[in-house]
């Protein structure tokens, strides 16, 4: 079984929805990011998204553009991103990663090769945002082959009758984009999300991860409890920012800042 | 007219995966995914369809003010010794430039689609006014996304943007120049997506812009062959246009495609020369890729993230090209070159002097080309040149340059 079906599965018996808190790898350097993730579980991150950093980023908002533009400052090459995750992976075994990003960066490494090294390095699933189904035979038969769960988004825009056809070929999760916008804007309310679910629910047994507009613990709360999980990308993005100095560099106690910030959204989905 | 591609024409693309060669497709995330597939179905009915031809007939004519001009510059041509040269005028449109031609096209199909507002990116500011004008002309709210860097050096076109009741949003992210304005546009689009249409201004973009833009363009290569038949019976040697995202040139070329005893040049912004590193010539100084939709060449580092463009026009200042200009230049139907912005400058001014006609700085690109090749060629060839816009947009930045101060 996979690291994330595994994570699922434990999360099932405990009878309660995943958090899932999303850092963008060396935002705003490589040390403070490997640390926060390192210090992501004991936080009570039950799997970690990574965002890799990408100058074009379209469908990410001011917070997430911000954060990929501190970590290109610092230097980020996608092997850095393959790098930190075989760093973490050295002391934890359990915890799933997901990376999130956009295909060109992907495209340039060389598909394959990208894929043969994520898996390598202990990544466990990817989300390409900009890779719809319809041009997902780039990238799918290299991630089947090393093992990779391809995490399929879905949005409020995808209708019942393409839901099956975008979830052809998904595994782990499915991600579901609760709002018609960019990351860190708007919020889905919990009736919208709990008329949502049971369509996705229809149609796949994968778990669900609900992601962009999930900033609160009582949101965050919501989500997991109607859905499977809880994305938490810029609302911890929004704290990590306000506790750099003025050349947005990192001080002591941001880390700490961040990770209390996962503390309480896990407490909150934990019930 | 060659309107009827025949088997082994290379006018039948895109295929059914919107993909010229490799090149196209459907990069988006999946929010916008049903709107792109909309948008598709909608463009392909409209086509077909007699009314909708008539209606976008009728203002074409009517209001861009089609047919333009095939213009044999005389003097030029005594000028340069060589070739005979003709211009496209399509500087003539209402408007001032080729953009017109596509957001006509659009706006009826946004109409169709019972879509409320329009979004658009901008450049050098020509398409954002060729899409205000049409929102004033049918009465839809219009937002426009420039860049930052090019609200200020095209402060003439963001005035007229405003005049004409479009709301322009400077974007200051990136190098504040199309690229940014693309991207906010696609955030805007994603964030509106129940009554939004967005009004893509080249042959860029997802599945079924590249294609949809080209045939709405496609009007002045139909002209220009129609036109060069009547006044020299026979077909040019030579169809020169300058290319950003590449939407006048691949207007004018479509219809030469199948002509094979016609060269088609294509010219990119060069900068400040493509071995500085500062130019926007995508296919001379970069590698396919994926961005805004599409797979196509792109300027690029070695980590697949995206190199800021640079030229001194505006309107050329993307680092990407449409797909289809990709693969034509892959099977080298279409020969791809560039001009430095040293070189358009003087080519600006040639023109204007010898002329009569002051250029937009996008297709003083294409002149510059023009001025290299016209004498290497025999005084009974021909060579047409899309003068795809008017330069009065851009004197304060030609002064600027030339040291004058106005």
């Amino acid at each position: 079984m996979s690291r994330i079906a595994a994570k699922f599965a434990a999360l099932k018996a405990e009878r309660r929805g995943a958090l899932i808190p999303f850092i963008e790898a060396w935002d705003p350097d490589k040390d403070t990011s490997m640390a926060l993730l390192r210090g992501m579980p004991g936080a009570g991150a039950d799997l970690i998204e990574i965002g890799m950093p990408f100058t074009d980023p379209m469908a990410d908002g001011p917070i997430i553009q911000a954060a990929g533009k501190r970590a290109l400052a610092a230097g980020i090459k996608v092997r850095d991103v393959l790098a930190m995750v075989q760093a973490f992976r050295q002391d934890d075994q359990t915890t799933p990663i997901v990376l999130m990003g956009y295909l060109n960066p992907i495209l340039s490494y060389g598909p394959e090769r990208f894929c043969v090294d994520a898996a390598a390095a202990g990544v466990d699933g990817l989300i390409i945002v900009d890779l719809p189904t319809e041009e997902a035979d780039l990238l799918l038969p290299f991630s089947d082959a090393n093992a990779l769960d391809f995490i399929r988004l879905v949005a409020p825009t995808t209708d019942d009758a393409r839901l099956p056809h975008v979830l052809t070929g998904s595994s782990g999760f499915v991600y579901y984009v609760s709002i018609t916008g960019i990351t860190g804007t708007r919020t889905a309310t919990a009736q919208q999300l709990e008329q949502a679910i049971p369509r996705i629910r229809k149609v796949s047994d994968l778990p669900i991860a609900v992601g962009f507009g999930v900033r609160t613990p009582e949101q965050a709360a919501n989500a997991a409890r109607i859905a499977d999980g809880a994305v938490v990308a810029s609302a911890l993005i929004d704290t990590l920012a306000a506790n750099l100095d003025g050349d947005g560099k990192a001080l002591p106690g941001t880390v700490d800042k961040v990770l209390d910030q996962v503390r309480t959204l896990a407490a909150a989905v934990r019930g | 007219m060659n309107s009827v591609p025949g088997i082994n024409s290379l006018r039948t693309g895109p295929n059914d995966r919107g993909r010229f060669g490799d090149y196209g497709g459907r990069f988006v995330a999946e929010t916008l995914m049903p709107l792109i597939l909309e948008v598709e179905r909608a463009y392909y009915e409209a086509k077909d369809d007699p009314a909708f031809q008539a209606d976008l007939q009728h203002h074409l004519t009517h209001y861009v003010g089609r047919p333009s001009p095939l213009w044999f510059a005389e003097r030029l041509t005594q000028h340069l010794g060589g070739a005979k040269i003709y211009f496209k005028r399509d500087e003539l449109n209402h408007t001032g430039s080729h953009k017109a031609n596509n957001c006509m096209g659009q706006i009826l199909l946004a109409r169709r689609m019972g879509k409320t507002r329009i979004i658009a990116e901008t450049g050098a500011g020509q398409h954002g006014v060729a899409t205000a004008t049409m929102c004033a002309l049918f009465g839809l709210p219009c937002t426009v996304y420039m860049g930052a860097t090019d609200v200020e050096r095209q402060a003439p076109n963001v005035f007229r943007m405003k005049l004409l009741g479009a709301e322009v949003k400077p974007v200051t992210s990136g190098a504040g120049t199309l690229k940014d304005a693309m991207n906010e546009a696609m955030r805007d689009w994603v964030a509106n997506v129940q009554d939004t249409y967005y009004l893509i201004g080249t042959v860029a973009g997802p599945h079924p812009y590249p294609a949809m833009v080209r045939d709405f363009q496609s009007v002045i290569g139909e002209e220009a062959k129609q036109q060069i038949m009547q006044a020299e019976g026979r077909l040019p040697d030579a169809a020169v246009a300058c290319i950003g995202g590449g939407s006048n040139a691949m207007g004018l070329f479509h219809p030469f495609l199948d002509d094979s005893s016609v060269r088609l040049i294509g010219v990119e912004a060069g900068g400040h020369g493509i071995d500085t590193g500062q130019h926007a010539a995508s296919l001379t100084g970069g590698r396919p890729g994926v961005l805004h939709g599409n797979r196509t060449y792109l300027l690029q580092d070695d980590d697949g993230q995206i190199i800021e463009a640079h030229s001194i026009s505006a309107g050329l200042d993307y680092p990407g090209i449409g797909p289809e200009h990709s693969w034509l230049h892959d099977i080298k139907r279409v020969e791809y070159v560039s001009a430095t912005d040293r070189e358009a400058l003087e080519a600006f001014q040639l023109c204007t002097r010898t002329e009569g006609i002051i250029p937009a700085l996008e297709p003083a690109h294409a002149l510059a080309h023009v001025i290299k090749l016209a004498p290497t060629l025999a005084a009974d060839q021909i060579i047409v040149m899309n003068l795809c816009g008017r330069g009065d947009k851009d004197i304060f930045a030609v002064a600027q340059h030339l040291g004058v101060k106005l």
